[in-house]
């Protein structure tokens, strides 16, 4: 499936949610139902800084497609990991790069991506495409 | 008494609403909300008489003029000031620490010792480790316990002929600690060290008689008052204010200048280069007004009625975990829930219109103290409401009940 088939599929989802606490708790229980990164990836090497939540992102090349795995100590922002994840991850360096977000606008999450936000998913959104321009230009 | 409604009706932000919901607004440790009084004098500045000041010859100059150094005499008394010329106006508390450290560089030597206490914010921190770094002299801190209180004993022990200078804050911001800056200040000129007292967050709850407490600096930000942001002021003694040179270069701040050699005004004006914030300065003058008509008794009464009501509340939540019990605290509550992160708290609280700060306060080194990530930190200020501590306590309950 591409990113934007992914993108369109969570925001038909949220779309059956009528307010706020239907869609934190949906979130809240993406973020405890997911284990998402294998702990000897929690490492300090792969935290994004300056967040209140620490926020860890591990990236791996499987054929030509990346692979993404990440976790934080805070639950929301584990759920918003949980989608981003879902829409990024096992897809071709490329189509990351080129990939927006606005998506998450279309949720009703648009306040945690804000850049003054300090909850590190903006870095961490930067870090995912980071990680594919790396693995595309080793694709060549 | 204190007439609350009275007092709320004076806040225009009071009445909007966050996320549908009626605004409950507990950051006023990061800064207060400011009355209509205030903004009133603010709006009058643009309106009526904005220019330059000190050195027009015309008439709205003069008049801005006037209404600064007014303002400079009403923080004067507030603090009771020997003199109108010890208060520099800055920009805030962070602008007066930077102007002390940067003073002290030419005046420390490398066998010199810093004393700096443990439940400082960065900005009481970083500018003495870079003051440090400059001129090789050591930064030693007093601890704390587990309480949140000074250890006053390790204290008086770290204390030297070496040590030079000691800063502490007066009012922890992360845990609301009074700190005893009576016996502070004393203890350190016994062995002849000058000592800065970060005001920052006792400013709104307690008056600082810097003649009382024979304090060498002392700090205040503006929108810590009810005033507004990007002003602030640093007592200094005049002695130590002669002593100092000064900060920034710039307009204002010099006597005669010529391509050999400049010499700089007299005080306060060495230290206040450049057009400062004017209107700033004046809404400062007008906050400690607005807040001294209401008085600081009442007010610290009314907050502590406030803070045990709400201590009490938020423990009856189980697994609440209150970090900064000392015995002498303001109005500032620092806690988290069991298995929770604070985050995720501040998050759902701001979806219930509650506004709280959540993190590390500037302050990571209590964080790391109690081996916490952060908290949620419920700070209250006079026109906050007993109903405002029933919402908070309800929206902790139904956080925790999402969350957990």
């Amino acid at each position: 499936m591409s990113i934007k088939a992914i993108q369109e599929e969570i925001i038909d989802e949220f779309s059956m949610f009528d307010d706020w606490m239907q869609r934190y708790e949906y979130m809240i229980d993406l973020g405890k139902s997911l284990p998402l990164i294998v702990d000897k990836y929690k490492t300090d090497d792969n935290i994004i800084k300056g967040c209140q939540s620490k926020v860890w992102v591990h990236a791996e090349l499987e054929a030509d497609k990346l692979v993404f795995t990440a976790d934080s100590d805070a639950i929301i922002t584990k759920g918003i990991i949980a989608i981003l994840i879902r829409a990024f991850s096992n897809q071709k360096p490329q189509d990351i790069i080129d990939a927006d977000t606005h998506f998450i606008d279309e949720i009703g999450l648009k306040e945690h991506l804000s850049p003054t936000r300090a909850n590190g998913l903006v870095s961490m959104i930067k870090q995912l495409k980071l990680y594919a321009v790396a693995y595309q230009t080793q694709l060549g | 008494m204190l007439k609350v409604t009275n007092i709320r009706n004076d806040f225009p932000i009071l009445k909007r609403e966050v996320n549908g919901k009626p605004l409950v607004y507990l950051d006023n440790a990061a800064t207060s909300q400011t009355p209509q009084q205030v903004i009133d004098v603010i709006t009058d500045y643009y309106h009526n008489y904005n220019a330059n000041i000190h050195r027009g010859v015309h008439a709205l100059s003069q008049e801005a003029t006037d209404k600064y150094e007014e303002a400079r005499a009403i923080i004067q008394r507030h603090i009771n000031a020997a003199k109108p010329h010890e208060v520099i106006f800055t920009s805030g508390t962070t602008h007066s620490i930077n102007l002390v450290a940067n003073g002290f560089s030419s005046l420390i030597k490398k066998e010199d010792e810093i004393l700096v206490s443990a439940m400082e914010h960065h900005s009481n921190i970083v500018p003495w480790q870079m003051l440090c770094e400059r001129t090789g002299a050591t930064l030693k801190v007093i601890p704390m316990n587990q309480e949140g209180e000074l250890v006053m004993k390790t204290y008086h022990e770290l204390l030297s002929p070496k040590t030079k200078l000691v800063f502490c804050n007066h009012v922890s911001n992360a845990l609301g600690t009074v700190n005893p800056i009576e016996e502070i200040i004393g203890a350190a000129h016994k062995v002849g060290a000058a000592v800065l007292i970060d005001g920052a967050q006792a400013a709104p709850h307690i008056i600082a008689d810097v003649q009382a407490l024979d304090v060498d600096f002392y700090t205040i930000s503006a929108h810590k008052v009810c005033g507004p942001t990007g002003a602030g002021m640093l007592y200094g003694k005049e002695e130590w204010l002669k002593r100092l040179p000064p900060y920034q270069g710039g307009g204002e701040m010099i006597a005669e200048v010529t391509f050999e050699k400049t010499t700089y005004a007299d005080l306060p004006h060495k230290f206040e280069a450049g057009t400062p914030n004017i209107c700033g300065g004046i809404a400062f003058g007008a906050a400690l007004d607005y807040m001294n008509h209401i008085g600081f008794d009442a007010i610290a009464a009314y907050e502590q009625e406030l803070l045990t009501y709400a201590t009490e509340q938020l423990l009856s939540i189980e697994g609440l975990k209150i970090y900064g019990t000392a015995k002498e605290k303001t109005s500032v509550i620092s806690f988290n829930v069991e298995q929770i992160h604070p985050y995720d708290i501040g998050t759902i609280l701001d979806k219930l219109g509650i506004a709280v700060r959540t993190g590390h306060h500037c302050a990571q080194p209590i964080m790391d103290f109690y081996k916490i990530p952060g908290t949620v930190r419920a700070s209250f200020c006079f026109y906050n409401t007993k109903e405002e501590v029933d919402t908070l306590v309800a929206g902790v309950k139904r956080a925790k009940s999402m969350l957990l």
